[in-house]
């Protein structure tokens, strides 16, 4: 009887000091699961969602504040991955953030452009370059897409040009086939 | 000789119409009024052009030069006049239009000076170096550079040296004329790719309905100086790609993962191996290649083609195409695509041309649903499960496609030839591979996007405390100020009680030295002013 007891406190204490050493050791830094959800989202960090960004949007994902269809430009796709990641019922884009858009990037107008840099400090990624009372010009390779840039705009000179299909950009369409009618 | 030959899973057997296009030989083609030259003819980078409107080039000068490691450099065809560089539809599924060169031949076909090479006894390294210039792209179809299949590693890895001359595919006989026509050439290419990655042996994958071929290779690999055997392979489609070649000839399966060099093996088309042979041996970069044409047309046959020749001009060598043509194919039955026009050039994948009709090709009729019943898992040569694939694809789960080695898939089309429901299986495989890859990149950019969006809260963070210490240090420094006033407040304190001090002093005044009747007169004066001031104030 005593010695059992013995055995299973004993057994107690060196299993609690290996869990206690490992939650020590491996202790894992951050939220892997924001990081997760972060990874799916599009980082165009448009806002869109209501959070200033995509990482705060995974953050309020992760913490069962927000919904997971609020991402337009990550769109039906992200969406679905999102409910995979999540293991929750897929659920069609909430309207209310905004309708999926062509991809497109930002140009600005030179001539317009009175070099004024407030779409500078509005670009989430560092792609307009510029500098106060020169010419500005948004970095294609770089743009998100993001709109952002478009309102502080004083003088309406950015617009949003969707990306033109070229050869090397071009997508096999999804077959569209005319099924058999059964009368 | 090779002693056994393998089997590959599946594969079809479906009508060859190949017979149609072998009874003439080889005809050339005259040059045509125009050519027009996309710059993408090949898998990799775009070329970097080396010429402007106006310039006045000759045969094999160089147009545009291999950018980047996976490129291939286009030569002018003729000598002529380049019109313009700018987008015109090119021969590609999305009927898009790509840029390319234009050029006017002036009919004199004048080649540039040539640079034979003795390659026997040129360094290895440089000869492959070499063929960054020679344009020289896998002639089967495939369109890879050539000198990176070639590149010696030093230790060549490769062992066995294959040679494609299956040509598997219904219709297409460019290949099969070829070997007929040119085996010399194509036996001397093997030479030169042999002294380039010296294997220990070299084998020759020829279907069987092909025995003229056969035979003319046979006797010309007799007369080489290294040994090549020529292995004579059932006509089953897909034969011709080129792991199901291998698979045939040597019994191994590349892993998915990995290169056939990898194990061993090198594999090339016989049509690049001419090619090979003809860039060292007289210098010449690739400017034209075998076409053919078949299907609708009056005269089906074989052309040694300019590239950058219009269609148009190879439907009417082969003396136009029957009245009932709605539309014309590039590549074979199984894998071609249809042209978006009948003006879209000669490129170097361009190994046939069919002219379509409802005829030859009827259409299909509406497709049922799938039963599942595996048929198109038979005939899979790359052993998928093409059911689960068309399930996958058509519904999205793209993920889910990858899992199932989508991308092992050569979309052959075995199985939308089998299916009995009519379902165009290899449609939709296309259209995941391609999502698949467009959010694979998307992906790419979205992380480059985090990582640009990271450094700019870091910066704004950085900016912040930055600007923060700076505030602090102007407030302490303000305090340091305060100190000094201190001292100036003290110093000027000290000044005004200095001053004091000084006006407490008996300060001299102007009437000090005067004599005394003055300031009797003084005192009666201030008298008098006193008097007068008492009686107005009463």
């Amino acid at each position: 009887m005593l010695s059992a007891l013995l055995v299973m406190i004993g057994l107690a204490l060196v299993l609690g000091a290996v869990l206690g050493y490992s939650s020590i050791r491996f202790k894992v830094d951050g939220d892997p699961l924001v990081d997760k959800i972060d990874a799916i989202l599009p980082q165009t960090q448009c806002g869109q969602c209501g959070y200033p960004g995509c990482k705060p949007y995974a953050t309020a994902i992760a913490n069962g504040e927000a919904d997971i269809n609020q991402c337009p430009p990550g769109g039906e796709a992200g969406m679905r991955a999102l409910a995979d990641l999540l293991g929750v019922e897929p659920k069609p884009l909430n309207a209310e953030h905004g309708v999926p858009k062509p991809k497109s990037v930002a140009v600005i107008a030179e001539s317009l452009c009175i070099g004024c840099t407030l779409c500078i400090q509005a670009c989430p990624v560092d792609a307009i370059l510029g500098a106060a009372k020169h010419m500005h010009t948004v970095i294609a390779s770089e743009c998100t897409g993001c709109e952002l840039c478009v309102a502080p705009c004083p003088v309406d000179c950015i617009t949003m040009e969707p990306i033109p299909e070229k050869v090397a950009n071009w997508k096999w369409r999804y077959p569209v086939i005319e099924l058999k009618q059964v009368t | 000789m090779i002693s056994k030959l393998f089997k590959f899973h599946g594969g079809v057997h479906p009508p060859e119409h190949k017979l149609e296009s072998t009874r003439r030989p080889i005809r050339n083609l005259p040059i045509p009024e125009m050519l027009v030259l996309p710059l993408r003819q090949h898998v990799g980078n775009l070329p970097k052009i080396r010429v402007q409107a106006g310039d006045h080039v000759l045969k094999g000068q160089l147009l545009a030069e291999a950018e980047g490691s996976v490129s291939a450099a286009v030569h002018a065809p003729t000598s002529g006049t380049v019109v313009s560089i700018e987008e015109q539809l090119i021969p590609h599924p999305s009927g898009l239009p790509d840029i390319s060169i234009a050029m006017r031949p002036d009919g004199e076909d004048r080649w540039i000076a040539l640079e034979k090479t003795d390659w026997r006894h040129r360094d290895r390294a440089e000869m492959v170096a070499s063929l960054r210039e020679s344009g020289i792209v896998g002639m089967g179809g495939a369109a890879f550079p050539t000198q990176i299949k070639l590149r010696p590693s030093g230790k060549s890895s490769v062992r066995t040296l294959i040679i494609n001359g299956a040509e598997c595919e219904p219709y297409i006989t460019c290949d099969d004329l070829l070997m007929r026509e040119r085996a010399e050439e194509i036996v001397k290419g093997i030479e030169i790719a042999h002294y380039l990655l010296g294997p220990e042996n070299c084998l020759i994958g020829i279907e069987d309905n092909k025995p003229e071929a056969a035979r003319v290779m046979r006797e010309a690999c007799a007369r080489s100086s290294v040994k090549i055997d020529v292995a004579i392979v059932p006509t089953l489609y897909p034969s011709g790609d080129a792991r199901r070649l291998i698979g045939l000839l040597t019994g191994i399966e590349v892993p998915s993962d990995k290169r056939s060099t990898d194990v061993g093996l090198q594999v090339f088309n016989v049509a690049t191996m001419a090619a090979v042979y003809r860039y060292f041996e007289h210098g010449e970069p690739v400017v034209s290649r075998l076409v053919t044409v078949t299907g609708n047309v009056k005269d089906p046959g074989n052309f040694d083609v300019l590239l950058g020749t219009p269609m148009s001009a190879l439907l009417q060598a082969a003396d136009g195409v029957l009245p009932d043509t709605d539309a014309l194919i590039m590549g074979g039955p199984m894998m071609g695509f249809r042209l978006p026009s009948r003006e879209v050039p000669v490129i170097k994948a361009t190994n046939c041309i069919i002219a379509s009709s409802p005829r030859l090709f009827p259409p299909q009729p509406p497709a049922l649903p799938c039963i599942r019943c595996a048929r198109c898992a038979e005939a899979c040569p790359v052993d998928l499960q093409p059911q689960e694939l068309y399930w996958f694809a058509k519904s999205k789960n793209l993920e889910k496609a990858r899992d199932y080695q989508l991308f092992d898939c050569i979309e052959c089309g075995c199985c939308s030839y089998v299916c009995p429901s009519r379902i165009p299986l290899v449609e939709f495989y296309r259209y995941a591979k391609s999502e698949i890859l467009a959010q694979d990149k998307a992906k790419e950019a979205a992380s480059l996007a985090r990582e640009r969006n990271d450094f700019r809260l870091a910066r704004i963070e950085r900016e912040k405390q930055e600007r923060a210490a700076k505030h602090a240090q102007k407030a302490a420094g303000a305090k340091t100020e305060a100190g000094i006033d201190d001292a100036k407040k003290a110093a000027i304190a000290a000044a005004l009680e200095r001053a004091k001090a000084q006006k407490a002093e008996v300060v001299p005044q102007n009437t000090d030295d005067l004599s005394s009747t003055v300031l009797a007169e003084i005192a009666d004066t201030d008298a008098r002013r006193a008097a007068a001031a008492n009686t107005q104030e009463n």
